[in-house]
């Protein structure tokens, strides 16, 4: 037990309250925004506490004030009862706050060591903090089953292990209360689970764990109470054992919302794409798809699951025409040339396969421009927007735009509004508008509910499936395992730049993929 | 080349590889906190002139030296100001500073001495003197080391050995001090500094006032140690041979020595023609062996010096995200 080494947090802090964490309006506004607004909540010690919202629901700002990023226009908020003022993030952890970010603030070529101590040195020497700091490692890894070697370099971690390398950085800092921002994003399932092992492990030692996801599974499986967050206000506190996936949905959305993906039975016509030891090298030379052979016919969704890198970006890039790759491509019996000038992305359009990026923000759109500029992409020689020979008739591509945002339900549907003001759902509309409504032969579409909020995920996979239903190939790859379940007509494993095996989505299960996407298990 | 000869130019070569081993640890720190200085020329520059004109009106090196160092401190400051308060570009800013430098030394020269922008020439308590080393004379009668010892080693100025002993001493800051493992990380990620409760504002201004301080060593040593005074542009692109030796030396003390001992060897050979020519047995144009360590320059920044990978958030404003 590490906690007698690590000074007597516990005994000083005689719990005065029951609540680890004490919310009293607390409201922050950017500009004419008001992020939070009242938002009043109570987090009893040694509990799971899942926070969802919607994406822009004010899930980080109240995180971020919490953390000291941020300070909160009104409001109050007290630790073990007693109230406290957060300026920064050395107050927060001088609190007992620690932090485990989305994206996670190591080091990526220093040792685990020396980004444990980062911050939290003991003198000006690093010699005696490094030895000290290599103990408490061991005696916490021991106990919560939190094993890293403190002598590896970030960058040669697996990102499960860095996430344990971030949980380690705030035990070792004393924290009592642990916030996880969307910890599951970047793993694989059975990481997943070894990660709520460890949360359930904290929680029994008396710890406090705040959990932000929009991952419903995760808060019914893990959490003692859930609080619901919903355009800045705090809609509701429940006990998760009190309530259902369906009810937490509408609560956060405002509205009824369909989970399950309705879809009937694919009706397969001809191989569309026929794809024969594909791959791909990185600037670095680095092969990172390794020769992956599949066909995809018409009417069907091809699902590639795996945890992020393992060769599905590269996939996606030398088949929409961004990255060169070697092999034989096939699209409707005619063969693809795979390097050299004609293998670019204007040239698969034309050959009838459409793109949606996996990462919109730096390949779907240009943030700066207005949605029909973006509209326009890759289309501009579209027949529909040409004045004459020489100029583009810009009405035309607004008003096709806003039609468009009609039929797509992008809002607000203001064609003059630069991509960057919309939110990441009506982002993404945007593209899957421009992409789709060409009605390729083939899509290509990456990650497409990333960021994504849950009423536009619904509109987002009707519109996949009407695709489908209406005889052409999607190829989709994403990291959310339940969303390749739910659409896929059939799935792919990716593992390490390889395809690990096949399986049909009624005939699997997620423990399954978990162990083909880490690696195991046999074709 | 006779041994007698190698001796000297390595004397030579030691000489002209001082500046460039400050300049070059002025970089060292600076861009190991992610600022980006392109403006060692112009600090070395304004260095080198407050260095000249304090010395040349006071008489006393000491007292240049700290004027070279304030000059210098002042564009650091100027730079720290541009590129971390107000998050602008670093390289636009150095590039600014040079310019400046570049007028503004000329513009005080002159209008102090009227002497077409140099400063008098120095003589005496003015400069810094030649300091010999204990035992010079006695081992000289070693064979090999002895000679080496007592002809390139020793009887050079203090800011020689200054420059020689930060190079341990950088070393042992960067890597066995917090305050190093804290610079270290602020170049590489500074989100996970700022996580971490210390300020990245103030680690970076503490490397830009390192890289100040260091870079006022190498100015005046310049004006007041390789040469007798301050010359317009005197520093002749050193900044920037500084930096191509920083990138030789991937961003390390030990190998920024190294990598400035090579340019310092080129420099000090452009002024033997005759001794390249004896051992070439072809008479290459002086002004060649004078470009020599330029064009070096352009091929270690072109990249061929293998893989350098710069510090991961150099050249960024660091700017607080959810």
């Amino acid at each position: 037990m590490p906690s007698a080494d690590l000074g007597g947090r516990q005994a000083t802090a005689a719990p005065a309250s029951p609540y680890a964490i004490e919310l009293k309006g607390i409201s922050k506004a950017f500009g004419s925004v008001q992020a939070n607004k009242d938002i009043n909540i109570a987090i009893p010690r040694g509990t799971i506490h899942g926070i969802i919202g919607e994406n822009g629901a004010g899930k980080s700002t109240l995180m971020s004030i919490l953390y000291g990023f941020y300070r909160a226009d009104s409001g109050q908020i007290l630790v073990n009862g007693a109230p406290v003022t957060i300026p920064d993030s050395q107050s927060a952890i001088r609190a007992g706050i620690g932090m485990v970010f989305q994206h996670f603030k190591l080091v990526q070529n220093f040792t685990v060591l020396e980004n444990v101590i980062l911050g939290a040195e003991d003198g000006p020497m690093l010699n005696s903090s490094l030895a000290k700091a290599r103990k408490i490692l061991g005696d916490l890894s021991r106990e919560y089953e939190l094993d890293v070697d403190p002598d590896a370099l970030i960058e040669d971690l697996s990102v499960g292990h860095q996430q344990r390398v971030e949980i380690l950085k705030a035990l070792y800092r004393q924290a009592e209360i642990l916030i996880l921002d969307e910890p599951t994003g970047v793993l694989t399932p059975d990481e997943a689970d070894h990660l709520f092992r460890i949360l359930r492990g904290l929680r029994d030692q008396g710890k406090t764990i705040v959990l932000i996801t929009h991952k419903l599974r995760e808060i019914m499986e893990t959490t003692d109470n859930v609080s619901v967050m919903r355009r800045g206000t705090m809609v509701a506190t429940v006990k998760t054992a009190e309530t259902s996936p369906e009810s937490l949905a509408e609560l956060m959305v405002g509205r009824k919302v369909l989970l399950e993906v309705v879809k009937n039975p694919a009706k397969v016509g001809d191989i569309i794409l026929s794809v024969k030891d594909l791959a791909v090298n990185d600037e670095h030379g680095v092969t990172r798809l390794k020769g992956v052979s599949f066909d995809i016919r018409a009417g069907e969704i091809l699902g590639i699951a795996g945890v992020a890198g393992n060769g599905q970006s590269e996939l996606l890039e030398a088949l929409g025409g961004i990255a060169a790759a070697s092999g034989v491509v096939v699209l409707n019996g005619a063969e693809l040339p795979l390097t050299g000038p004609r293998a670019n992305g204007k040239a698969r359009r034309d050959a009838g396969i459409a793109h949606v990026p996996e990462d919109r923000q730096s390949l779907g759109l240009i943030m700066d421009f207005t949605a029909w500029e973006n509209v326009g992409f890759g289309y501009h020689d579209d027949p529909r927007y040409q004045k004459n020979a020489w100029l583009m008739d810009n009405d035309a591509l607004r008003a096709d735009t806003a039609a468009k945002m009609a039929t797509y339900d992008v809002r607000p549907p203001i064609p003059a509004l630069p991509a960057k003001s919309f939110s990441g759902g009506n982002q993404q509309k945007i593209v899957v508008a421009r992409e789709m409504d060409r009605n390729p032969d083939l899509l290509l579409i990456g990650q497409p509910t990333r960021g994504v909020d849950i009423g536009a995920i619904e509109f987002i996979h009707k519109q996949i499936i009407a695709l489908r239903d209406s005889g052409k190939a999607v190829l989709l790859v994403s990291v959310e395992l339940d969303e390749i379940m739910s659409l896929s007509d059939r799935v792919l494993v990716m593992f390490d730049g390889q395809i690990m095996g096949e399986r049909l989505p009624a005939q699997t299960n997620e423990r399954e993929l978990g162990m083909m996407m880490a690696g195991m298990g046999a074709k | 080349m006779d041994f007698a000869t190698f001796l000297q130019i390595s004397d030579t070569a030691l000489r002209f590889a001082t500046p460039l081993l400050l300049a070059c640890l002025a970089g060292l720190f600076s861009e190991r906190a992610g600022i980006f200085d392109i403006g060692l020329e112009g600090k070395m520059l304004m260095a080198a002139m407050s260095a000249g004109a304090v010395a040349a009106v006071t008489g006393s090196v000491w007292l240049g030296l700290i004027a070279a160092i304030f000059g210098s401190l002042l564009f650091a400051a100027v730079h720290g100001i541009a590129s971390i308060t107000f998050r602008g570009n670093q390289l636009i800013a150095g590039v600014a500073l040079n310019f400046v430098a570049s007028g503004i030394t000329v513009l005080i020269a002159e209008s102090m001495f009227g002497q077409g922008g140099r400063t008098p020439p120095l003589e005496g308590a003015a400069r810094f003197a030649n300091i010999d080393l204990p035992f010079a004379e006695t081992l000289g009668a070693v064979p090999i080391l002895g000679p080496f010892y007592a002809e390139v080693i020793s009887g050079h100025t203090i800011l020689v050995y200054v420059a020689l002993a930060l190079v341990p001493i950088s070393w042992w800051v960067l890597y066995r001090t917090r305050f190093g493992l804290r610079l270290r990380a602020v170049g590489e990620n500074p989100a996970s500094v700022d996580t971490a409760g210390v300020s990245v504002v103030r680690l970076r201004f503490s490397a830009v006032i390192i890289a100040g301080v260091l870079c006022g060593l190498a100015g005046a040593y310049m004006s007041t140690g390789l040469q007798a005074g301050f010359g317009r542009e005197m520093t002749a692109g050193r900044g920037y041979i500084a930096l191509a030796a920083l990138i030789f030396a991937k961003w390390r003390p030990w190998q920024a020595l190294w990598a400035t001992l090579l340019f310092g060897f080129l420099q000090a050979l452009a002024l033997r023609p005759d001794v390249v020519e004896s051992m070439t047995r072809v008479a290459i144009p002086v002004p060649f062996l004078d470009a020599l360590p330029y064009i070096l320059t352009v091929i270690v920044l072109a990249g061929f010096v293998g893989k350098a990978i710069p510090p991961r958030a150099g050249g960024e404003p660091y700017v607080k995200e959810r």
